[in-house]
């Protein structure tokens, strides 16, 4: 890692600083330019699905191809965009709006039900059948004042998970 | 499931009683993925003392988990207990929306790998900090690199051809010679073997320090060691001749391999292919089985790691019902680092990298020997002694298969997640 941040100006940090709304101090983003070069193994720029496949903690996790879709080929000043949303200083609507794009896969800007199933069913996988997951997710929705039609959107998202007290972050490892 | 990530605690793993006795229970067919399904089961035994539970008791932590902050498992709330089957008895707060959207803790922990992930940390090989960049130190550092180079390099070069001169003037004829006579035969190729691997460590200035009492030879005893670099090999080869099970190298290694080591007994294996685990495992309990055979070293790490890590080990060698006589070997950073990082260089340039630096020095501990305990499995076995291991030389835990380096986890191990 200290070669790396030889190949990284003043500039470069303040520009992706700036990219990413200053949710990270310069150390982290030294420290996580170190980190993707790391990953981009062949150099080229940006680090490649295969690349992040070879992490056996990012492979085994169930939503990765999600994640994959989000993050693959992105490059530098983009990955620290990415894991901005994890940073303790990202504020809560940021990482909602996050969630929200993990589930809106169309980018239609509308959660619907299938969308919801879906990442029920990476989360749990075989361990309960298809009608259940249908059951529960129709039960759950209808309690909250939802019917299994409705489709949600991002301020429908805030209002649920606004006050659940959601935490998401992910501390950058500074030498 | 993995427990490695510094932002989660180890004891929050999942308590779906129900996913676990799956685990107990599914015996896949491919032996790597049992492997790692048994590394899973065994990181959650090491983790929760608890491997399978009621599910009404399970329940009930999933309540009071949903009752606590949202760090424990709330993206796998279990959906069973709110399905109207009639048949949990206890009442528990309903499921609600925003726990069954909050899937922050699988983000967090996949957001986690990307920044750090402990597996490469494990093969991260960290050169020593350069100290050259003042006036007086960098012609000291420069007149350091003609010394080595220009004198210490040469002279080396010639320690080792010389050994190689004598080892094969004596072993060519004792090896072809003596064809009759085994008994001395062995005992002599034997001594050469230790002679030519002492030349070896003397051409890298080795300052290689031994504890504990020397490996003995009996039957029914196998030797494991962490595995840094295949100098591994040649460092413990030097006080004792063992026989090794590597992976069959190409190049001049592997010419050594059919030749020279072949008569220590020697058994090879190739790691891609997937047959070859069974005639590997049947030729390990048949060398063991022999009194005379020399005592077998086995590294259950299968791969080389940086010396500041230790990898699962390979239940292979724990399963032969021999004795594991543990060796630990720990190597001094100080001149050079010793971990071979074969995705970066070849062994031969591996070697001319040791030659041109002042010593290697390491610490070898040969720790007391262990047998299986009653009612202990092999995996267990093998996790107990890499604790006594790494205990012993500084290096800590990952739950990972060192294999991962070369192929992705099974899907299996995705589902359990």
């Amino acid at each position: 890692m200290g070669n790396t941040s030889s190949l990284l100006t003043q500039y470069d940090i303040e520009e992706v600083q700036q990219y990413c709304n200053h949710t990270f101090s310069q150390q982290e983003i030294v420290a996580l330019y170190g980190r993707f070069c790391q990953l981009d193994r062949n150099g080229g720029g940006f680090v490649s699905a295969d690349e992040f496949m070879s992490l056996p903690e990012f492979a085994v996790n169930p939503l990765s191809k999600r994640l994959l879709r989000m993050v693959n080929g992105l490059n530098f000043k983009e990955f620290v965009g990415f894991l901005s949303n994890f940073s303790p200083r990202a504020s809560l609507q940021q990482k909602i709006e996050f969630i929200f794009k993990i589930y809106d896969v169309d980018c239609h800007g509308r959660v619907t039900f299938d969308n919801m199933l879906d990442i029920m069913r990476d989360l749990t996988g075989q361990y309960i059948s298809e009608q259940q997951r249908q059951q529960v997710l129709t039960l759950v929705l209808e309690d909250a004042g939802y019917t299994k039609d409705s489709s949600l959107v991002l301020s429908d998202f805030m209002k649920i998970l606004g006050n659940s007290g959601l935490k998401m972050e992910v501390e950058i490892p500074v030498d | 499931m993995g427990c490695v990530n510094g932002a989660l605690n180890c004891n929050n793993v999942s308590n779906n009683s129900s996913s676990r006795s799956r685990v107990e229970t599914v015996s896949p067919a491919k032996n790597k993925s049992s492997r790692i399904s048994h590394n899973l089961s065994l990181s959650s035994i090491l983790t929760n003392n608890n491997p399978v539970q009621q599910p009404s008791s399970t329940s009930k932590m999933n309540t009071r988990d949903l009752k606590s902050s949202s760090e424990l498992d709330l993206d796998r709330p279990n959906p069973e207990d709110y399905l109207p089957t009639g048949s949990i008895p206890e009442p528990h707060p309903k499921l609600r929306l925003s726990d069954l959207l909050d899937i922050s803790l699988a983000l967090t922990e996949a957001a986690g790998a990307i920044v750090d992930d402990s597996f490469t940390r494990c093969f991260k090989s960290n050169p020593p900090e350069p100290w050259n960049w003042n006036v007086y130190l960098f012609p000291l550092w420069c007149c350091g690199v003609v010394i080595r180079y220009g004198i210490l390099f040469p002279v080396r070069v010639l320690v080792l051809t010389i050994g190689w001169i004598i080892f094969l003037s004596c072993y060519i004829p004792v090896h072809f010679l003596l064809k009759g006579n085994e008994k001395l035969r062995k005992k002599l190729e034997r001594c050469l073997v230790e002679l030519i691997c002492s030349f070896f460590v003397a051409s890298w200035t080795g300052v290689v320090k031994y504890h504990g009492p020397r490996p003995s030879r009996r039957p029914h005893q196998v030797f494991v060691a962490n595995h840094t670099s295949m100098i591994d090999f040649i460092i413990l080869e030097q006080m004792t001749a063992f026989a090794v099970i590597m992976q069959k190298h190409p190049g001049w290694v592997g010419l050594l391999q059919s030749t020279i080591l072949e008569s220590v007994g020697c058994i090879w294996f190739n790691r891609t292919e997937s047959k070859d685990r069974e005639i590997v495992a049947k030729k390990l309990r048949a060398h063991v089985q022999g009194a005379d055979n020399n005592p077998l070293l086995i590294f259950p790490e299968g791969t080389c790691v940086n010396n500041h890590y230790t990898v699962m080990f390979k239940k292979g060698a724990f399963e032969l019902g021999c004795t594991v006589c543990p060796i630990a070997i720990k190597y001094n950073k100080i001149f050079v680092d010793a971990f071979w990082n074969s995705r970066k260089q070849s062994f031969s340039m591996h070697l001319l990298q040791l030659m041109t630096s002042w010593a290697v020095v390491c610490d070898v501990w040969y720790l007391e020997p262990q047998t299986l305990r009653p009612g202990e499995t092999p995996i267990e076995f093998a996790e107990r002694v890499r604790d006594i291991i790494a205990a012993r030389a500084g290096l800590k835990k990952v739950p990972w298969d060192g294999y991962l380096k070369y192929s992705r986890p099974s899907p299996k191990f995705t589902e359990r997640k």
